[in-house]
């Protein structure tokens, strides 16, 4: 690993100065994904910027109903917070889906939204990958892809966003608060993370030393029933293969309401707009389910060795469809 | 010149010393790339002058003499490295030392007083033969003791019933072992014994 400076900021604009002063820097958060990508030398960060004692870590309850969680909260209260069990449960159940409770005590709400792919070519300085290296090369699309993109992928790029989180957040309409130098802005979740089309280094349309500050949950979906359903190699801890969360509300029989995210299918969390689409309006029936999720998985593209994961993600949308309006149907 | 800990330096940590170029023409250490970092480490205070690479796992395993907690794979994965920050399971393998400057650390040897009897989970890991090896023991053992309270503060976790109040404390099942300890790899498999330990302790 290279030596680094370290700097701990002491407010979000004293961190903010820190990383611009420091050609090479990267912020510091839990270290999780950060720390074990210096150590394969796919990070070398010239400095260190240490967030993680900046007064990022409340949640309020905001006067509209939505409820506001700082970038520095760490995932294992983020999910075990009961406001956000009570009333966003799929986030709740997407943190717990995700890593390991070591991880998760250490891993924060900001850096789970900013962690790399976990492809093993751009984890492996050895190996070609136009992530880690433009212009390199993709080894992954020609070699092994077993866990990587069915949608969206690009000639470049085929790795999978690895956070569960994401999806959820993208599914319930979060949104994303961002400090930088020129101010503050917010992203809805769902548009946080890219594809990689030809510029797959950039994983999300975060600017360069701009911070993530908190992520909110909007009413819009509160006390909604939502869930988070995720399939993977073994029973915990482990990357997933294909999964999704969806947040639906019926209304006088039909379709009020409707987030669908697929999470591991493609280089963001994928906002299934069209099964939404089809679904709205119409009575929550298994015909009108498996016509929604087939339009939207009708995108795929699946590589060499990845195609069952179609299927797979398609069982888990009508699944989870399916619980969320079983008191509906009946 | 190098850091020099409370028990000397380690062949390791000269080899690093050797690749560094952050050594001043004086033979002081370069503040750029080392801080002076106070750790309590078993209710004990350390301060030390840290190369900011250096994560939690070695400081106490090389300059501490704590060698309770194990380097497995080094990178998250396996959970032998497992210690308490904070009161907190974490990995101390992904950890800079720098950034934990004024932090509260336990290690498996921190769990019990100098002369004390073996804490609870340590006599259910012998009464119940919950390891082959023994590599994994001590994350095993402080990943248990978090997770214990973890479930005590109300903390859920993938497997946890929907019906159980958030806020409220959850029952710790054999399922909800399983699950909360799945960071902890245990290669000669004792898994069934680990999880009957832990039951021991908290029924």
């Amino acid at each position: 690993m290279k030596t680094f400076d370290y700097v701990r900021a002491a407010s979000v604009e004293e961190a903010a100065e820190a990383y611009a002063a420091r050609p090479g820097a990267r912020y510091l958060g839990g270290g999780t994904n950060l720390v074990d990508l210096m150590k394969l030398g796919v990070e070398r960060p010239a400095a260190l910027v240490d967030l993680t004692r900046l007064p990022l870590d409340a949640v309020e309850e905001l006067p509209d109903g939505s409820l506001r969680v700082g970038a520095m909260v760490r995932n294992s209260d983020l999910a075990a917070l009961p406001a956000v069990r009570d009333r966003w449960p799929a986030l709740s159940q997407a943190v717990l889906a995700g890593a390991s409770g070591q991880l998760r005590n250490a891993a924060t709400t900001g850096g789970n939204l900013l962690q790399r792919t976990r492809c093993p070519y751009f984890q492996d300085v050895t190996k070609p990958c136009n992530k880690r290296e433009p212009g390199s090369g993709c080894g992954a699309r020609e070699g092994v892809h077993r866990d990587h993109a069915v949608l969206g992928h690009s000639a470049q790029c085929v790795a999978t966003h690895p956070s569960d989180m994401a999806v959820a957040l993208a599914a319930l309409d979060a949104r994303v608060e961002l400090y930088g130098v020129e101010g503050t802005r917010e992203v809805a979740a769902a548009d946080f993370h890219r594809l990689p089309g030809d510029r797959p280094d950039l994983d999300t349309e975060i600017r360069p030393g701009e911070i993530v500050t908190g992520v909110v949950l909007p009413a819009s979906t509160a006390g909604r029933p939502s869930a988070y359903r995720k399939a993977r190699d073994r029973a915990s801890y482990a990357f997933a293969l294909a999964s999704v969360a969806a947040v639906v509300r019926v209304e006088s029989g039909v379709v009020a309401q409707a987030g669908i995210a697929f999470g591991a299918l493609a280089h963001r969390p994928w906002r299934a707009r069209r099964a939404e689409g089809a679904l709205v309006g119409a009575a929550p029936t298994d015909d009108a389910f498996e016509h929604a999720v087939d339009l939207e998985l009708a995108a795929a593209e699946p590589l060499r060795d990845n195609a069952y994961k179609v299927p797979l993600a398609r069982a888990l949308a009508l699944d989870v469809l399916t619980r969320l309006t079983a008191s509906a149907r009946t | 010149m190098w850091i020099r800990g409370p028990y000397g330096t380690s062949p390791l940590r000269k080899g690093i010393h050797d690749m560094g170029t952050d050594i001043h023409a004086d033979g002081g250490l370069s503040r750029r790339h080392h801080s002076e970092t106070t750790l309590q480490v078993n209710g004990k205070p350390h301060t030390l002058t840290l190369d900011h690479r250096r994560v939690l796992l070695d400081v106490l395993r090389e300059d501490l003499d704590l060698c309770g907690a194990k380097k497995g794979c080094d990178h998250g994965q396996c959970g032998a490295c497992t210690v308490l920050v904070d009161g907190r399971r974490v990995n101390s393998c992904l950890l800079l030392a720098v950034s934990l400057d004024g932090c509260e650390v336990t290690t498996v040897e921190g769990l019990t007083a100098d002369g004390e009897e073996l804490h609870p989970l340590q006599r259910a890991f012998l009464d119940r033969d919950a390891f082959q090896c023994g590599y994994c023991t001590p994350g095993q053992i402080c990943s248990a003791l978090g997770a214990i309270s973890e479930a005590a503060e109300g903390h859920p976790s993938h497997v946890t019933d929907p019906s159980v109040p958030s806020g409220r404390p959850v029952p710790l099942s054999r399922d909800e072992i399983r699950e909360r300890l799945s960071g902890n790899l245990c290669r000669c498999g004792a898994y069934p014994r680990i999880a009957e330990a832990v039951e021991d302790v908290v029924r």
